[in-house]
């Protein structure tokens, strides 16, 4: 049982990084390959208001995840609205070289060495049937269920989130109908960023903060989104999980040194046999 | 124009004839290995210019060449040659990382100029280079010396677990190679990475074989994350970790976890806690004061390593004069000499010359090491 709780854990740590990965894939169809170093940056951003300049969690926390807004903005603003050729391939292959200049900065500002956040609630472990878990990792698969709600309802239901949709769907038609595609896809850069921050404050306590931490957990959120299903956020928390667990399951049967492979040999097979993902639909395609 | 080059060529040369001891240094200043090497550069220089400060060894002051290595083999190569070639050092103390140290080895050995590293693996010194130094412990000697004190306990179950790089590789190895000299079963051999968030998987399946202890051979935020992820999981038994956990840092990741946690370590870490009577406690105490007043920053094990290596050079060059062969034997022959490591007996066939005394075994206990019982 102990492996399922593990899963769990390390699962709704890449579902919460796949939501990001959904969100701008919804409103513009390229994967941001940057949404790892958001999560990163969310760490960092509470560590230095907490502890460099002593604010207390409840202001730091808006504080933080504002701060990753405003760099999402900025990070569309800078290197995705300039592309002369704005075909999917060149705007990801931005989108990586954006990551790798985030993460440099990262290392410049915050040094290369493992950065510690104090749990935000009192640290506990329960006792669950025949294993434990933390109230941490309570916390963060709380947090992930939450915000896809959340994002689900927004997307499905409210003006905005139409709109959102619309220019997924198709650009040229969407601001036909008089829908500002440039500030909308700024906004899902901002909003991604945002929700990476999240995660990244919700899971600090657990993983602690390093620099270079947002290439595995990109790749896995990423693993994640690819196994759910791009674009949905039920998908990307049940890839997230399934993820996890079948991680902590591999480890217990095989030698634990190939635990990494799991995500990558999922990918494989996904794309192979159900490039949708599992929950994903196909796009409808009217002739 | 001729004539210039000719005084400058006469300059030159009557310059290295009547030139102190040149000393010649590689560490990884900058770079990944950056927290290793600083410290090693910083420990050398107050060395030096405390020797010279005294009138140099045997009259002869030390002038010291520097480079920085920046943590890449490549780097260490070019840099060695320059100091043989160009700077015409007697000596090279460093480099700091095994990787490079392995990877100019055989340099030192063509050019036959003395190399004191800094870098830990046994293959530096194994086989033996006449002209290769090692001054830090081997991962064989914590090995040994965490089983002695596992023997001592009548503990013989053993599960292992360590990290997939160069560092915890080597203690794996080191760790299947002595268990049967000690009569230790070991009963699960997991691994980890670096960048892995939970062991609990891992843990959950060496908790299935109940062993004894549990030892961890990794550096970084994983051996913390190991470490509160087996308190969280109720495991017991002893959990035992390398020696690349000894530094603060780890205590301040593990934060509660690390309480209980037994490690090897050089004695530096507890130079204050020796009794009066430790053959070490002195060195030990007046590197780490002037160290710290010095540069204001705590005093590591890293630069000890540095320390090392200069007192072997100084040894050497006290009794074999500038000349590399005589350096060389003289080395060779030292005996019980104290180094912030241990005490060091060098031989023809032991150009490291410790032994796992050079290790004690330690215990965190509310956030501070302590001498194990």
């Amino acid at each position: 049982m102990q492996f399922l709780y593990s899963g769990i854990t390390s699962g709704s740590i890449y579902a919460l990084v796949a939501i990001g990965f959904n969100i701008i894939y919804n409103t513009t169809g390229i994967i941001n390959f940057a949404q790892g170093e958001f999560v990163m940056l969310g760490g960092m951003f509470i560590y230095s208001l907490l502890y460099m300049m002593n604010i207390p969690f409840i202001f730091a926390f808006p504080v933080a995840l504002f701060g990753a807004f405003v760099l999402g903005v900025l990070f569309e603003r800078v290197f995705i609205r300039y592309v002369k050729v704005k075909t999917e391939l060149n705007l990801i292959t931005i989108t990586i070289a954006g990551s790798i200049i985030l993460r440099g900065i990262a290392m410049l500002i915050w040094g290369r060495d493992t950065l510690l956040v104090e749990s935000f609630i009192p640290s506990k472990t329960i006792q669950l049937y025949e294993g434990t878990i933390t109230s941490d990792s309570v916390l963060v698969i709380g947090v992930s269920l939450f915000i896809s709600f959340f994002l689900t309802i927004f997307f499905k239901k409210t003006k905005y989130g139409k709109a959102f949709r619309a220019c997924y769907e198709d650009k040229v038609a969407a601001s036909v109908c008089g829908i500002n595609v440039k500030m909308v896809v700024m906004f899902s850069f901002g909003i991604a960023a945002f929700l990476g921050a999240v995660a990244g404050v919700a899971v600090s306590p657990i993983t602690y903060v390093t620099y270079n931490d947002g290439v595995m957990t990109g790749l896995k959120g990423f693993s994640a989104a690819v196994m759910g299903g791009l674009g949905s956020f039920w998908g990307g928390i049940f890839g997230g999980i399934i993820l996890g667990v079948s991680e902590a399951f591999f480890a217990s049967v095989f030698p634990s040194g190939y635990k990494d492979a799991m995500a990558f040999l999922i990918i494989l097979l996904i794309l192979f046999f159900r490039p949708q993902g599992i929950l994903g639909r196909k796009k409808a395609t009217r002739v | 124009m001729k004539f210039k080059i000719l005084v400058c060529a006469i300059v030159l040369v009557s310059a290295s004839a009547f030139a102190e001891i040149r000393l010649g240094a590689l560490f990884a200043v900058t770079g990944p290995a950056s927290f290793l090497g600083l410290p090693e550069k910083q420990t050398l220089e107050m060395l030096v210019d405390e020797v010279n400060a005294s009138g140099g060894i045997n009259g002869e002051k030390i002038e010291l060449f520097v480079y920085d290595t920046k943590g890449s083999d490549q780097e260490a190569r070019k840099k060695f040659l320059r100091l043989v070639q160009k700077d015409k050092v007697l000596a090279v103390i460093g480099p700091t990382r095994t990787g490079s140290a392995l990877a100019i080895k055989d340099l030192a050995e063509e050019s036959k100029v003395p190399l004191f590293t800094c870098a830990a693996s046994r293959k530096i010194v194994d086989p033996v280079a006449k002209y290769v130094f090692k001054s830090p412990q081997s991962d064989d000697h914590a090995v040994e010396k965490i089983f002695e004190y596992l023997t001592a306990k009548n503990k013989s179950k053993i599960a292992i677990m360590t990290a997939q790089n160069g560092f915890g590789a080597a203690g794996r190895d080191a760790l299947i190679a002595i268990a049967p000299q000690y009569k230790i079963e070991i009963v699960a051999d997991e691994k980890f990475r670096d960048t892995d968030k939970d062991m609990t998987s891992q843990l959950s399946k060496i908790a299935s074989q109940n062993p004894d202890a549990v030892i961890v051979w990794g550096v970084g935020p994983a051996p913390a994350i190991v470490a509160k992820n087996f308190r969280q999981l109720n495991m017991k038994g002893y959990l035992i970790m390398s020696h690349g956990v000894a530094s603060k840092k780890f205590i301040e990741l593990a934060g509660d976890a690390a309480e209980g946690v037994i490690l090897p370590a050089g004695r530096l870490l507890i130079a204050d806690k020796l009794p009066e009577n430790d053959k070490y406690k002195k060195l030990l105490v007046e590197y780490k004061s002037k160290f710290e007043s010095k540069y204001n920053s705590p005093v590591s094990t890293f630069g000890g390593h540095a320390y090392d290596s200069f007192l072997m050079f100084k040894k050497g060059v006290e009794s074999g004069g500038k000349d590399s062969a005589k350096i060389v034997a003289a080395v060779e022959k030292i005996r019980n000499m104290i180094g912030t490591a241990g005490e060091f007996n060098m031989s023809e066939g032991d150009h490291n010359g410790l032994t796992k005394e050079a290790f004690e075994m330690l215990i965190i206990k509310n956030g501070n090491w302590e001498i194990a019982e």
